[in-house]
């Protein structure tokens, strides 16, 4: 099975106490395996909202999601990090904490994820840091080891909002190869939200425009030739 | 939590049933109660917590001043008293700690997880109402234990207070656990020689010398 996420027509509205706000209209898309899907659009445009409709955060107002893998594979990088603030606890306990997928595996870490940690620390450049309290690190420092609990079980299938805000140029690269190399190597899907555009370039297979309706959707390719065709006219 | 306690100790002894095996079920099944407010949002966590302590509070003192003659009995429930444990009362305790042990120790990386990022256990496919039902189980058999000793008005101190200090001197997880448990027993061990040397309250004593440790800890406030 190639297909690994089939949506499909998916509304989200938000119930607010006079007015109901609808934040996604009607969209609909495919993850293969393999794909590396860009979600771009204005603030507020409905991104964050899709992809936590799809997480099973919000719920559906109309239309489907599919997932055609299991649950354990899936991971997901917040926008805002989720980590409770002025909660103790170092690096290397929150990314060992991402290996605990609905296994039977709360006693204790086995060797296997104590290596898969150490990999992940090499691999990020966190291994200065696993000794550390998250929140002493800086935001970008934070972001990796989000990034590396993320990560650390070998997902199939990697949500992403906005894993670079926040962080340099050249972590942000970085950042981008590691996902690459996990898209091409580990035959990951990658659905990334993002406002660069030359990484969308470089690195994307898939463009899905939103701003509440689908705007776009297409592969990169026909993303690009789209938006010279509009830079022509002009 | 304590205060629901304080309510089924007074009915308890209203109907001259031994408090401590009345609290266990009202405690548990009141905590369900407000975890199951807060999941639904229709009341937040804290909030649903405040009105069912302080109506707790309002039911336990009713039924109190209903009988006249168990306030001496109610007033050690209150304040605590070690004096006043029976051998019932440390079979329960004993039985009770080892329960809250040994689910603390199978499941300690799941609390880690869903403490530290609720969302992210979500994604990861654990049941998180399940074990926030849970934590909050211990958390009751937790208050219900100590109860005896501290009273119920300062239990929730009792249990707050060390992993605040902890807080402070920690840099993970693991070590605010084990500086939460040294440091609450050096206190209770504290409280108890202010108590038997001054003749004051146990519980009370208890939390002195907690507060004495939490104001030794912020002047020489260090990063471990
Ligand atoms: N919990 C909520 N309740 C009500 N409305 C919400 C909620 N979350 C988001 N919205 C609204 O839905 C719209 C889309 O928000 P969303 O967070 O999906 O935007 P976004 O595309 O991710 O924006 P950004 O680029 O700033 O991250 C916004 O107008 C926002 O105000
Ligand atoms: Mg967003």
């Amino acid at each position: 099975m190639t297909n690994l996420l089939e949506v499909k027509d998916l509304t989200v509205v938000y119930k607010r106490a006079f007015k109901n706000f609808e934040a996604v209209n009607n969209v609909s898309f495919n993850v293969n395996r393999k794909d590396y899907l860009c979600v771009i659009g204005n603030n507020g445009s409905g991104k964050s909202s899709l992809m936590k409709a799809i997480l099973g955060f919000v719920p559906i107002s109309s239309g489907f999601v599919n997932f055609n893998i299991k649950k354990r594979d899936i991971s997901y990088m917040p926008q805002t990090n989720g980590i409770n603030s002025d909660f103790p606890a170092d690096v290397r306990e929150i990314v060992l904490s991402g290996t605990q997928k609905s296994r039977k595996r709360f006693f204790f870490y086995n060797k296997q994820d104590l290596k898969n940690a150490e990999k992940i620390f090499i691999s990020l450049g966190l291994i200065d840091l696993k000794k550390r309290s998250f929140f002493q690190l800086s935001v970008g420092q934070q972001q990796r080891v989000l990034l590396a609990r993320a990560l650390i079980n070998k997902p199939r299938i990697i949500f992403l909002d906005e894993p670079c805000s926040g962080l340099d140029e050249s972590t942000c690269n970085q950042f981008y190869d590691i996902l690459e190399n996990l898209c091409k190597q580990e035959a990951a899907s990658i659905v990334m939200i993002s406002h660069d555009s030359s990484q969308i370039q470089r690195y994307a297979t898939h463009v899905l425009y939103l701003n509440k309706k689908t705007l776009f959707y297409g592969s990169v390719n026909d993303w690009i030739l789209k938006k010279q065709n509009v830079k022509c006219i002009h | 939590m304590a205060d629901i306690s304080f309510a089924a100790i007074a009915l308890a002894l209203n109907l001259q049933l031994p408090p401590t095996i009345v609290c266990i079920p009202v405690a548990i099944l009141c905590s369900f109660l407000i975890i199951h407010l807060s999941q639904n949002g229709k009341m937040h966590g804290d909030i649903s917590i405040g009105v069912f302590s302080t109506g707790a509070l309002a039911v336990g003192a009713m039924i109190s001043s209903m009988s006249k003659r168990f306030n001496t009995d109610i007033y050690s429930y209150m304040f605590g008293s070690v004096l006043a444990i029976d051998d019932v009362d440390i079979a329960i305790t004993i039985t009770l700690s080892l329960i809250i042990l040994v689910l603390f120790l199978i499941f300690y990386n799941r609390f880690f997880l869903i403490t530290s990022d609720e969302t992210f256990a979500k994604i990861s496919g654990i049941n998180v109402m399940f074990y926030n039902f849970l934590i909050s189980f211990m958390t009751a058999l937790t208050v219900v234990t100590g109860m005896r000793v501290v009273g119920t008005l300062l239990i929730s101190s009792l249990t707050i207070f060390p992993a605040l200090i902890a807080k402070k001197i920690s840099r993970n997880f693991k070590s605010l656990v084990f500086f939460s448990v040294i440091i609450s027993s050096i206190c209770f061990i504290l409280g108890m020689i202010i108590s038997f040397s001054l003749n004051t309250p146990t519980g009370a004593s208890i939390v002195i010398a907690n507060i004495l440790i939490l104001c030794l800890v912020l002047i020489f406030e260090k990063k471990i």
